[in-house]
């Protein structure tokens, strides 16, 4: 399912059949358990790189910068009672927002999962 | 070294959960019917506020044992690095509670409380001349409070000269408490994060690149966090000068230089005192502190309203007709009663004792530095005065073993852990501040206690990972605190 | 010297293990020009000569039996039963805590603490305490703005507050620079604030005194009609945080903020201080907050224990993102505070308000009885008003004063304003005014006029 995902050098997926952001499991790794997770408001427009909310462990507050640019057209609300779903499903329940792109053109920015793992390794040394 | 054993703590309910109804502990003269007649009933609670209904002796128990599952002062050896947990003389208590000096109302004529104002004339005056600054405002109730209160008149300073639009960037080293960034946001001004030198001093190499026409100011601490002293600030101050910038000392570490150096000799602008770590009024458990601020005689005009001065005649006035003050940090005269304990300790010791205090304070932390680089990690080697850090950085590759559970397992031996993780840019920082009223004997129990540690750390990690093992509760669950955000009691019925 | 352990052979032992001659040369790392030369060391005082000079100091003041003054300084009592647990050791002389299997007795505390102020207030969270009132009324108008997403950019503050608090609250806002004030003024012959119409969308928040500064009580539940509309935050200080035992909790009234000031009841009004802000605001605001917050939890056996909690909101691990640099509460204060209270219940809190309550009334009436002396507002009070006296008030306050009364807090000040205030006073009376107190004041006023 990942494979069509495509990344940020700031560890946010983006799956552009369901328009879905949320957190790679790399990051969570690094993060710890999550206590909170503040998301964007619906309707709010973002631009890629801006920032899209914080994602909270007990001693560190790390910034979700916004994939690509577009209009938040919902949130999921599952974080706000579980925000243990990012460590158990990064990738699948643990997802953030919908957006709505509002140019296409971005996506080949962004990596794929290929580069993606090697930019991760890298990342580790 | 032998670990404690506690005496009879006992598991303690919420005092809410003690409650019986019926019972009361208080002492009040009797029952009135409360003459509601022009008072609308829209304007009166419906439903009594759910407090404890218990008698004194419950109370007194209650909070006695509360008491028991705190580590103090009184107990043992406390070496919170950049904390100064010295010991609080019971003569600053005793002093504090004399009626004379404290059951006064703001409301009362200055004529009334001469009293109050000479003690705080006279604290001002001894701070100045411990820092060399040319008058110190006693407003602010805490450090940080003091950082904000510095910082505010930095910028009407800039603000008189017509640089307030421009001049916002303030300078802190990456060593610096959180609190610096934090009030300089505050302040509306912007932080710049400048990298300490391999050596972990400030150079004035990593400053200049900032030296412009938009510097406000560069936020110092001396001796920095790594108990180092500072030596390039003067040089680093002329350059900021020079830049039209100011030089704002935090004195969290005062207690190291006091009697040493004056900061405004060498070219600080302001700077705040803590009084709850250099001059020894109890930390409460987290406050209330005192964070008075020092400034040089340019700032003098910024200071918070009311200034305390004295006429020909002797008599103290408080001068509130002060244009070009910030304003008031404080509703009245700031922690008046942590002032007092201060100016008793200030006194008792004369600035003879208060120098030695120094020198021992120095002495104590670099005895211990000596004896722990032995068995601990010290990233910086640079002499340090009144605390050292180490790391664990070895330790932890060698047995996974980390800072926090050595933290843990220091409980066991009835030693309060060093502070962990601060600075930042130590790796798993252990920052030792023993201060000057640890005796020789303190020191080295401590020493066996880490060493014992480290062995176990080599022979039996799994004991240092899951310590604590003598405390009344064993380590808690901080994540689950954080998702559940249980914050209050709640009657379940 | 009594507080330094280390004898001559300690330090000379010392020297050794560190490798150095002298403790001078332990100070080598300070540029010799940093160093200050040619101080004159004074030398120290024992501690009979110690007591002696602040004795000396307090003879220099004079202490008041009876004080018909609050403005944010309320003299209540305070039982011996609280200030012994205030002075235990284990509690003055503890850090904050940050080893909580170490701190249980300070933390859990504090939770209670939380949960008293929680009730009172009627808002489900509560935080560890702030510095005092006006400080904390800062606070809340700074969190209000963040809970805005820093996008309102205006604040509207009553007048009517306390003039101490506002000028701590302008130093803030002028400080922090992103945030306008606009004081609404207060009606001349109620005492209430005015409120406008409606707000605009820049309003961040509506702040009022509850009561006010002329003792009056506000109609709450009109600011939180507006605001509520607006989705600005309706924020509320209370001078004295016991009134809060007999009038409509803050939160019932729809109020988002409710501070106040706790250190009357925790024996530490003397001179103003040390205080203590009380703090609580509605549940989805608590990541707003700031200071510290303590919450319960359990440790690997199941066994409950409390930690600070939510501290990604603070200064040590969020730096310039924190939502306030404050790094202590007032913990002892608190403490102080919390004892008190837990020894009151709500019974005895019932009790002292009855008492502020009728000695208010009885002070009222009997000053009015007497020939020119007229109230100035009309709105409601609890148990402070204020009363215009004839002539000049400074020489009334000064004859009382020399018979050991402190009548209320002249309010010349405002006399800029409207010049009733030449002559006005406020007055405000706890449950250690007695009735013969009040004869007592009644009797040196008739004789200061001659009535």
């Amino acid at each position: 399912m990942q494979k069509n995902y495509i990344f940020t050098k700031s560890h946010e997926w983006f799956d552009p059949q369901t328009n879905k952001v949320g957190i790679t499991a790399f990051a969570i790794e690094h993060i710890g358990d999550v206590v909170e997770v503040e998301l964007p408001e619906e309707d709010e427009e973002i631009d890629k790189g801006d920032e899209a909310g914080t994602i909270e462990s007990v001693k560190t507050a790390s910034e979700i910068f916004c994939p690509v640019s577009g209009t938040i057209v919902e949130i999921n609300e599952e974080l706000e009672d579980s925000p243990e779903l990012l460590n158990e499903s990064p990738f699948d329940k643990g997802w953030l927002f919908k957006i709505e792109p509002s140019d296409a053109g971005e996506f080949s920015e962004l990596m794929n999962i290929d580069e993606y793992s090697k930019f991760c390794a890298e990342e580790e040394d | 070294m032998s670990e404690i054993k506690s005496g009879m703590l006992r598991k303690e309910p919420l005092i809410f959960e003690k409650s019986q109804p019926g019972r009361e502990g208080f002492s009040l003269p009797p029952a009135e019917v409360p003459r509601l007649d022009k008072l609308p009933d829209s304007y009166l609670r419906k439903e009594q506020p759910t407090l404890p209904a218990l008698s004194e002796v419950e109370v007194i128990r209650h909070y006695t044992r509360l008491s028991h599952w705190n580590h103090c002062i009184e107990l043992g050896t406390y070496p919170l690095g950049s904390c100064t947990m010295k010991y609080n003389p019971k003569i600053n208590e005793k002093i504090a509670e004399i009626r004379g000096l404290t059951s006064l109302h703001p409301a009362q004529s200055q004529d009334d409380i001469q009293g109050a104002l000479e003690l705080m004339y006279i604290l001002e005056k001894e701070l100045c001349t411990l820092s060399g600054f040319s008058r110190v405002t006693l407003q602010p109730s805490a450090g940080a409070n003091g950082e904000f209160t510095g910082l505010s008149i930095i910028q009407k300073a800039i603000n008189e000269k017509g640089e307030a639009q421009n001049r916002k960037k303030v300078l802190i080293p990456d060593s610096a408490h959180g609190t610096n960034p934090a009030s300089v946001v505050l302040n509306g001004f912007k932080p710049v994060e400048i990298k300490s030198g391999p050596d972990g001093y400030l150079e004035l190499e990593s400053i200049k690149p900032h030296l412009d026409s938009q510097l406000a100011a560069i936020m110092v601490t001396n001796p920095n966090t790594l108990g180092i002293y500072e030596r390039n600030l003067r040089e680093i101050s002329k350059a900021v000068h020079k830049a039209g910038g100011y030089v704002y000392m935090d004195g969290a570490n005062f207690n190291a230089i006091m009697g040493v150096v004056k900061p405004a000799d060498i070219g600080v602008d302001t700077m705040h005192f803590n009084l709850h770590k250099t001059f020894s009024t109890p930390h409460g458990g987290g406050g209330p502190g005192a964070g008075p601020v020092g400034v040089v005689k340019a700032l003098e005009p910024y200071l918070p309203v009311p200034v305390i001065e004295k006429n020909e005649q002797g008599n103290y006035f408080l001068d509130i007709y002060r244009p070009l003050s910030i304003g008031k940090v404080h509703p009245f005269f700031g922690n008046y009663a942590v002032l007092v304990r201060a100016l008793v300790y200030i006194l008792e010791n004369g600035s003879r004792g208060l120098a030695e205090v120094t020198k021992r304070a120095v002495l104590n932390a670099r005895y211990l530095r000596a004896r722990l680089s032995k068995i601990l990690d010290i990233p910086y080697k640079t002499n340090t005065l009144h605390e050292a850090v180490f790391s664990d950085r070895k330790l932890k590759k060698e047995t996974g073993v980390t800072t926090m559970d050595v933290a843990k397992r220091l409980l066991d031996f009835g030693v309060h852990p060093p502070t962990v993780y601060f600075p930042l840019i130590v790796s798993g920082a252990f920052m030792v501040e023993p201060t000057e009223t640890e005796s020789l004997q303190d020191l080295d129990a401590f020493v066996d206690i880490v060493s014992q540690i480290i062995s176990e750390a080599k022979s039996d990690p799994d004991k240092v990972k899951t310590a604590p093992h003598n405390t009344g509760v064993g380590r808690l669950d901080e994540t689950y605190a954080a998702r559940s955000k249980i914050l209050r009691w709640k009657n379940k019925k | 010297m009594r507080y330094l352990p280390q004898s001559e052979f300690d330090i000379e032992k010392m020297l050794k293990e560190i490798g150095v001659d002298s403790i001078e040369e332990l100070f080598a790392s300070i540029p010799k020009e940093d160093k200050s030369t040619g101080v004159k060391l004074e030398k120290g005082r024992d501690e009979l000569h110690l007591c002696r000079y602040f004795h000396s100091l307090a003879t220099k003041n004079k202490v008041k039996d009876i004080i018909l003054a609050g403005g944010g300084v309320y003299p209540h009592n305070f039982p011996a039963a609280a200030g012994s647990i205030v002075s235990r050791p284990e509690f003055a002389t503890a850090y904050t805590p940050y080893q909580p299997e170490v701190s249980q007795g300070t933390l859990q505390a504090i939770f209670e603490f939380q949960t008293i102020v929680s009730e009172l207030m009627q808002l489900e969270v509560a935080n560890a305490s702030m510095y005092d009132a006006g400080s904390a009324l800062g606070e809340a108008l700074l969190m209000a703005y963040r809970a805005n997403r820093e996008k309102r950019k205006k604040v509207l503050v009553s007048k009517a507050i306390s003039p101490d608090y506002l000028q701590v609250v302008k130093t803030m806002l002028q400080s922090f620079g992103d945030i306008e004030i606009e004081y609404l003024p207060w009606d001349s012959k109620t005492g209430k604030t005015i409120l406008p119409e409606s707000l605009d969308k820049n309003v961040a928040a509506v702040a009022l005194g509850y009561p006010n500064y002329f003792g009056v009580i506000e109609d709450i539940t009109q600011m939180t009609a507006l605001t509520s509309t607006k989705k600005a935050l309706a924020i509320t200080v209370s001078q004295d945080a016991a009134v809060l035992g007999m009038l409509e909790a803050p939160g019932n009234l729809g109020v988002d903020i409710a501070v106040a000031e706790g250190m009357s009841l925790a024996g530490t009004w003397g001179m103003g201080g040390p205080g203590v802000g009380l703090m609580a605001t509605r549940k989805k605001y608590t990541k707003k907050m700031p200071g510290r917050i303590v919450g319960q939890t359990k440790d690997e056996e199941g066994n409950s224990g409390y930690v600070l909690t939510l501290a990604t909101r603070e200064q040590h691990i969020r730096r310039e993102k924190a939502t306030s640099n404050i790094c202590t509460n007032q913990a002892l204060v608190a403490l102080a505070f919390t004892v008190h209270l837990s020894l009151l219940g709500s019974r005895g809190l019932t009790r002292i308000n009855a008492l502020m309550r009728n000695r208010a009334l009885e002070l009222y009436e009997e000053l009015l009885a007497i020939k020119g002396v007229e109230p100035v507002f009309t709105g409601p009070f609890f148990s402070e008003f204020v009363l215009s006296f004839p002539g000049n008030t400074d020489e009334l306050r000064k004859f009382m004063a020399a018979h050991g009364i402190v009548l209320g807090i002249n309010l010349k000040k405002y006399s800029d304003v409207d010049s009733v205030f030449d002559n006005a006073i406020v007055l405000s009376t706890t449950e250690l005014v007695e009735t013969q107190d009040i004869e007592k004041t009644i009797k040196l006023i008739r004789q200061f006029y001659q009535d």
